[in-house]
């Protein structure tokens, strides 16, 4: 229980977090989007929602996602601020 | 009541409020004056941040934007929430554990240098003024429409009433006021945006709106529009692309990392009390600014199917489908005297006729049906959220209150960025380098005097805008995007990184942007000076100059790292102030040095 273990453990879920974002933004909404808009949510194809909705909600979530586990990280490694 | 009373109604009302929340928070110590003093919770900073970030290019431009160039927009959507993702999870948290005021006192601090300092100042002050002359624009087309003057009025006027406000309230006032003008603004966009989708689709949610089919048929609203525009020649909405796939990918990646390098935005997280609030605001921030984001899609792509039929009512290519001139609308009157819409009757017949005439296949139909070229002969994408209500007909105190969100979003941005602006001319330079002994008095007054200098110059660029207000705000991305950006991620996430590695990459990423920019938009912007044409068969790799950032940026990691591998390494002391920027355990309160 150290402190490269913290700043580690931070790297992994930063890292997970970084591959989602790519993928709902550049991934769906730009490089296979057309492969995608074969699928349609009501009057668009699905990598154009992703292009325009989906992506932006994804970036919601997971910012509280990283909020909510860093600060369970920092009372694990019991380096959060003084309350 | 009339539209031109009602108008200014909400304009004066909302002014008289911002100015006394500015005058009641004003900023007493240089504290207050750069963070507010440290004191504000994250909802309201969230509140304030979305403000200060949505500008004039995201309130006037934007759906603009979207309206024209359909899928191809997904960029800025795209781009300019993402980067709060960056924000959040890169930089923010330490960024606020390392506690000072401004970002050029990081890099210099981090990278022990006065010369990084002044280089992280040059590269802001690039970056922040190219942004405020793209809210310029903005402010220009709101008020020549709002006073019915031409463009170059109302840009002098915006400026007279960008200079009175910005130098009332430091930070702390300016906090206050972001949060009424992000409450007005918010407001502002959504009800037409509601009332329209309504009209149109019989959804009244926007964003739900776009999915749906039209009120009258079976028709999805979106393959109406797509049928509506490419029967006229244009590209077809929902995939027509912004040059090319490549250029998308560059474009929105300039404009994420370039939201998580700019100064204004960064200071945002140097005004909460603890780290975790940091994380948190950037969270409370994007949910704020993405209501805004997930209605723009809604407002462009109905205003475009508004746009399109009011002047094409009927089939294509019977004479009675065109609107005749005496009969247009009275926004069209209206748009006309500003100079950011015209007419031309090239057939001599009377009537309007809007098409696509680049497309040479629908040109040769066009002959035939006696129409000698595209009538619509400027429309200029900023005025489309202005218009959109009027287009639509909804009644006058939705316009009105349309033209108050517009100036509440670029008020409060240009009001953001003239204090980052300040703050790195007075706390940076003249305190940090050339006259550390000076007085908080002195220190307010040059930062002031800053201020003052900046919004001129900005004034003078925003009479010859090198692009649409949304276009230059992405230019002044990327150059935050090549320059700042790696040099405070790898501060924070590369423990060996050096001085020498941090200037040459800093200076090499700004220097490859700005040229790059510069040899197709002209010197400085000025028309006639480019080396090489605004054209894309001249682009690198089919890039535009304003998705050039990232380049930049990948240019600037690779010369840090390469040049930090060759130098010595930083000192055991920096070594150690980034571990415990770290850690959040320990953040106080901001300290003066």
């Amino acid at each position: 229980m150290n402190k490269s273990d913290y700043w580690k453990e931070n790297l992994r879920l930063v890292t997970i977090l970084l591959l989602i974002w790519f993928a709902v933004s550049f991934l769906f909404g730009i490089i296979l989007v057309d492969t995608l808009n074969v699928i349609r949510i009501g009057g668009v194809g699905l990598g154009f929602w992703f292009a325009q909705q989906g992506s932006i909600y994804t970036f919601l979530v997971l910012i509280f996602v990283y909020t909510k586990k860093m600060n369970a990280l920092d009372r694990k490694y019991n380096v959060h601020e003084d309350d | 009541m009339e539209l031109t009373t009602l108008t200014y109604l909400f304009v004066g009302a909302t002014f008289a409020l911002y100015i006394g929340i500015a005058i009641w928070a004003r900023a007493s110590t240089t504290s207050e004056f750069y963070v507010a003093g440290k004191g504000i919770n994250p909802v309201a900073n969230g509140m304030a941040t979305a403000a200060d970030w949505m500008s004039a290019a995201s309130f006037i431009s934007m759906a603009g934007l979207i309206a024209f160039n359909g899928y191809g927009a997904s960029v800025f959507l795209m781009g300019w929430t993402g980067g709060y993702v960056l924000l959040a999870l890169l930089l923010a948290p330490y960024l606020r554990k390392f506690g000072k005021f401004t970002v050029p006192e990081f890099i210099g601090e981090r990278y022990y240098s006065r010369t990084a300092r002044i280089v992280a100042v040059i590269c802001l002050i690039l970056a922040s003024i190219t942004y405020v002359i793209g809210q310029m624009k903005g402010i220009g087309v709101a008020f020549s429409r709002f006073l019915e003057t031409d463009y170059d009025t109302g840009l002098y006027i915006g400026m007279a009433i960008v200079f009175m406000y910005s130098v009332l309230g430091g930070m702390k006032g300016i906090t206050y006021t972001q949060i009424a003008q992000y409450c007005v603004l918010i407001f502002a966009y959504t009800v037409p945006a509601v009332f329209i989708s309504l009209n149109i689709t019989g959804n009244p949610i926007p964003q739900l709106g776009i999915l749906s089919t039209m009120a009258e048929g079976n028709t999805y609203m979106m393959d109406k529009l797509n049928l509506v525009v490419s029967e006229l020649g244009f590209n077809e909405y929902t995939t027509q692309v912004l040059g090319s796939k490549l250029n998308m990918f560059a474009y929105t990646l300039t404009l994420m990392i370039g939201t998580a390098g700019l100064p204004h935005v960064i200071i945002r997280f140097f005004t909460v009390p603890k780290v975790k609030d940091a994380r948190a605001t950037a969270g409370w921030a994007l949910i704020f600014i993405a209501i805004l984001y997930t209605t723009a899609p809604a407002v462009g792509s109905m205003a475009r199917l508004n746009l399109m039929n009011t002047i094409q009512l009927g089939p294509v290519g019977e004479v009675t489908s065109n609107i005749k001139y005496e009969n247009r609308p009275q926004w069209f009157k209206n748009w006309e005297q500003t100079g950011l819409l015209k007419f031309e009757d090239k057939n001599g017949d009377g009537r309007i006729q809007y098409y696509n005439e680049k497309n040479k296949d629908f040109a040769v139909k066009a002959d035939s049906f006696g129409w000698k070229g595209n009538e619509m002969v400027k429309v200029d994408r900023d005025i489309m959220v202005l218009a959109n209500p009027e287009i639509a007909n909804l009644p006058n105190w939705v316009i009105a209150l349309v033209v108050a969100g517009g100036l509440a979003a670029a008020l409060s941005t240009a009001a953001g960025l003239l204090l980052a602006i300040a703050s790195s001319i007075s706390h940076d330079l003249l305190k940090g380098i050339f006259k550390p002994d000076i007085s908080e008095k002195e220190e307010l007054m040059a930062g002031r005097v800053a201020m003052a200098g900046a919004i001129a110059m900005a004034g003078y660029f925003g009479l010859h805008p090198p692009d649409f207000a949304a276009g230059t705000v992405a230019i002044a991305f990327g150059l935050a995007a090549s320059s700042i950006f790696p040099a405070l991620m790898m501060g924070i996430f590369n423990k060996n990184m050096n001085r020498a590695g941090a200037v040459a990459g800093m200076v090499t990423g700004i220097s490859i942007t700005m040229l790059y920019v510069f040899q197709h938009k002209g010197i400085m912007f000025i028309p006639g000076t480019s080396f090489l044409g605004d054209m894309s068969p001249n682009w690198f790799f089919g890039i535009s100059p304003n998705a050039f950032g990232c380049i930049g940026a990948l240019a600037n990691f690779a010369v840090a790292i390469g040049v930090s591998k060759m130098t010595e390494a930083p000192p055991e002391h920096i070594q150690h102030l980034v571990e415990d920027i770290r850690i959040p355990a320990g953040a106080g309160a901001a300290t003066e040095h």
